[in-house]
């Protein structure tokens, strides 16, 4: 029955994730082995935990296009931490306080502006990135810690690299909030409906918060792993992450509109994105192309949601 | 006469749901064929075929004798169908002469004219006997309004056949003597015309034929001159009923208050509004569209925040400034306008029905239990009867009155002390409006204080206890429920005669 429900829910992915598979393997001998399929995990965790936290957002019928920024900000905060001499662990806490802020202020502005996420964070991304631009004087800090390095760089008995675990674990968390908890359901329900949600003693405010506060931190860690992998933090890191974020999520089955949102999708999601990109580079795939057929890939997600949202609405049950 | 439309053995499914199997009617022209039967029976479904929003699976349907295909909506339209739909489906952002004229607008030089827009829109309400300013946006209007712009709109293409589902269901007497005077007229030129409602009483004004599905099956069409209102419910629900409202067999008399209004105001929306409620008592409110009615009950549960005044809520004053605090006080509210208040269409019938008490379904490691809330879904889904393959379907799925039965259900969970009813049978067939009829009157006596809009008078008339006349944002007089009749409540109405409380 569970099995069942799965192959519902993301069968469409899955199908997708098959082929691309057995296509990329018959093409490059290079691409079906453990390594490398543990490589592309590991390359899709940083957009995938950024892509976590944009399903709340997506759900609620919201977009987050500051996630980018905020990672860039968060990897500044962590290397200017370390240089500071502070120990490894506060500074990761710190870094991740700073993601959370972002989020807040986000949150705060589209509140007291009454406006859509997707301008507010318009104006937030300049205003972080900018922020990142004036601290670092545009140029990176150096990363030595080795705790750090390690977590973006080592792989757990050799073999399974730290970003995957980190991944898995808050893939875990997120979905278990989401699907779970009675913020993850009245977050659904306002993403659905706001009014009806209002009449029902929802505080939706506290609910729009709470997600882009969520997103923040989510792309702070996400942020985090990225300076690691960098052996540095630099201003102009994680560049158009946001829409491969998007991207994931709706390839994933979360609803543009609002009002649906899986954590476990959107994890497919994102390594549908990661096998493509992988695959192409091992067939050599000259860097325009692979532009073209992301772009395409982004169409094709825009394509299920709409149909995905109709079958929801016409045939019933999901 | 000769036949306009004729539909032959429609046959549709949905998972889980067969909506018709083998349904036939036949449309004459210049005439008015009602549909009736149970929530769910697949009228609105039938209508939507012919509108070409959704195509059969099986069946014939002929127009003036030929047959066509209509797979969307384009071919509905062309051949002259134009369907008033039971959801409203209007843009708030524009304006009624946009809403009416979208699509469709003059032009001048290319560019929409919209001085000519407005005056030929405001001709053409007029010519309808509908007074209102053409310039106004949608979303400054009542359900009320819209509906008749609603109307507007689907005639405005000069259609031959007219399909009307539920057009009264947010209208109020005067504006449904309006509806019937612009019904007659389309019959008169010629015009025929589909007309939902479970309004038995109105059927017979305006109805030639009646066409009663059950279930999706067909069942019969008698002429309206030939039967009766005990026939043609029997016939709907495949067996006798007695009686519309049930006896209430008990006295709240000696109870006491639980909830006291002082001369609540809020400026614009209501004035000194005083009343009592006591436990089990059911106080119907009646008054017409924009009277205000609706608005002092958003009042109480904090939506429309008084400016001045004051609650007591079993004695105690409490102050409420949104909806949690009322809910919290006890006090449930079940919205008139389910599609924009009541429900998130996009969520399960189960989403819906815990979402105002989601505490009840957590378990101890405080989360969502799946089990509970089956549970409790399935319930409600016994204890009202409501029409759904399984508690996981999308509520956008179900039909209006079932829809209803969810939003009635979500209220009911939270075992409130104070339970507002804003147009609680809205689109509710005969047979359940008797069973929520007979939950209502089950809760009253277990000592829940029950406020009651209605728009339909004798449902005020035969439920409530005491009913408070409203009219002009205020309260006219508080009438003894079996000491009054509806022509008595009409004159304080129309005459705005205030009396001393
Ligand atoms: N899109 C859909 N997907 C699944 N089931 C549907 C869909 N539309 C309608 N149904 C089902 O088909 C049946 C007929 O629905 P329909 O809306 O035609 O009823 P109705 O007679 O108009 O009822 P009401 O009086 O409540 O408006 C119902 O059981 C409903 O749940
Ligand atoms: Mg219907």
């Amino acid at each position: 029955m569970i099995n069942n429900k799965i192959l519902k829910n993301y069968g469409g992915a899955l199908l997708a994730l098959s082929v691309l598979v057995v296509l990329f393997s018959i093409l490059s001998p290079y691409f079906f082995n453990v390594d490398n399929l543990l490589t592309i995990l590991s390359q899709v965790s940083i957009i995938a935990i950024m892509a976590f936290g944009m399903t709340y957002v997506l759900m609620l019928g919201q977009t987050d296009l500051s996630v980018g920024a905020i990672a860039a900000l968060s990897s500044l905060v962590l290397g200017v931490m370390l240089n500071l001499k502070v120990p490894t662990l506060l500074a990761i806490l710190i870094a991740i306080l700073s993601g959370l802020g972002a989020g807040l202020i986000n949150g705060i502005l589209g509140i007291k502006l009454n406006a859509p996420g997707f301008i507010i964070t318009v104006a937030t991304v300049g205003i972080f990135r900018g922020l990142v631009y004036t601290i670092t004087d545009s140029k990176p800090v150096v990363i030595e810690d080795t705790f750090i390095l390690a977590l973006g760089n080592s792989k757990l008995f050799n073999l399974i690299p730290y970003t995957v675990i980190v991944m898995l674990v808050l893939m875990h968390l997120a979905q278990i909030v989401l699907a779970k908890t009675r913020f993850g359901r009245n977050a659904k329900m306002m993403g659905g409906n706001k009014v009806a949600a209002e009449y029902v003693g929802i505080n939706t405010k506290s609910i729009y918060l709470k997600v882009f506060m969520i997103s923040g931190i989510m792309a702070a860690i996400s942020g985090i792993l990225l300076a690691s992998r960098l052996y540095s933090s630099q201003p102009n890191i994680a560049q158009g992450y946001e829409l491969d974020a998007i991207a994931s999520a709706v390839l994933g089955g979360t609803s543009l509109s609002g009002g649906y949102g899986s954590v476990i999708g959107t994890l497919l999601g994102s390594i549908v994105m990661g096998v493509i990109n992988n695959g192409m580079n091992l067939i050599r795939l000259p860097y325009y192309y692979q532009q073209i057929v992301k772009g395409i890939i982004i169409l094709i997600a825009v394509y299920l949601d709409i149909k995905n949202k109709k079958s929801i609405l016409s045939k019933g049950g999901k | 006469m000769s036949i306009t439309l004729k539909m032959k053995n429609i046959r549709k499914q949905f998972p889980g749901v067969i909506a018709l199997d083998g349904v036939n009617i036949e449309l004459l022209k210049g005439s008015v064929l009602a549909l009736l039967g149970e929530n769910g029976a697949g009228k609105s479904t039938l209508m939507k075929i012919l509108a070409g929003v959704c195509p059969q699976d099986e069946g014939v349907i002929e127009i003036f004798g030929k047959e066509v295909k209509i797979d969307n909506v384009n071919v509905a339209k062309t051949n002259g169908i134009s369907i008033i739909f039971q959801e409203l489906s209007l843009s708030d952002n524009l304006t009624i002469a946009e809403n009416i004229y979208a699509n469709k607008e003059p032009t001048k030089y290319g560019l929409i004219d919209d001085k000519k827009l407005n005056e030929e829109c405001k001709n053409y309400l007029v010519s309808l006997g509908i007074e209102m300013d053409p310039k106004i946006l949608v979303s400054n209007l009542s359900i009320a309004q819209k509906q008749l712009v609603e109307i507007a709109k689907g005639l405005v293409t000069n259609p031959k056949i007219i399909i009307m589902d539920e057009p009264t269901s947010a209208l109020s007497n005067k504006e449904t003597e309006l509806l019937f005077n612009i019904i007659n007229k389309l019959k008169n030129e010629g015009k025929s015309i589909i007309y939902i409602s479970h309004r038995m009483e109105e059927l017979f004004k305006i109805a030639d034929f009646v066409t009663v599905l059950r279930d999706g099956k067909y069942i019969n069409t008698v002429k309206i001159s030939d039967t009766s209102v005990d026939e043609l419910i029997s016939m709907m629900v495949g067996r006798d009923m007695l009686e519309i409202y049930p006896k209430r067999d008990f006295n709240y008399q000696d109870n006491d208050v639980v909830l006291e209004l002082k001369n609540l105001t809020k400026k614009d929306y209501y004035h000194n509004i005083s009343l009592a409620l006591k436990k089990g008592e059911i106080l119907g409110m009646y008054g017409l569209m924009g009277s205000g009615r609706t608005e002092i009950v958003k009042g109480i549960f904090g939506i429309l925040k008084k400016d001045s005044g004051e609650i007591f809520i079993e004695n105690q004053k409490v102050e409420i400034n949104s909806s949690k605090d009322a809910i919290n006080c006890g006090i449930a509210f079940v919205t008139e306008n389910r599609k924009e208040e009541g429900l998130v269409l996009t969520s399960s019938v189960a989403e819906n029905i815990s979402s105002v008490r989601i505490e009840s379904i957590i378990n101890k490691f405080g989360f969502l239990s799946y089990q509970k809330e089956t549970n409790l879904a399935n319930h409600y889904i016994k204890k009202l009867n409501i029409k759904t393959p399984n508690f996981e379907q999308i509520v956008n799925n179900l039909s209006g009155g079932n829809q209803q039965k969810v939003v009635l259900s979500k209220w009911f969970e939270i075992k409130p002390k104070i339970l507002i009813l804003d147009e609680p049978t809205r689109g509710i067939d005969v047979g359940a409006k008797f069973e929520i009829y007979k939950f209502i009157n089950e809760l009253s006596k277990s000592g829940v204080g029950i406020i009651l809009i209605s728009s339909e008078l004798p449902e005020v008339l035969n439920m409530a206890d005491k009913i408070l006349v409203i009219n002009d944002k205020k309260v006219i007089t508080k009438l003894d429920a079996d000491k009054t009749n509806q022509e008595e409540i009409m004159t304080y109405i129309t005459n705005k005669k205030e009396v001393n409380l």
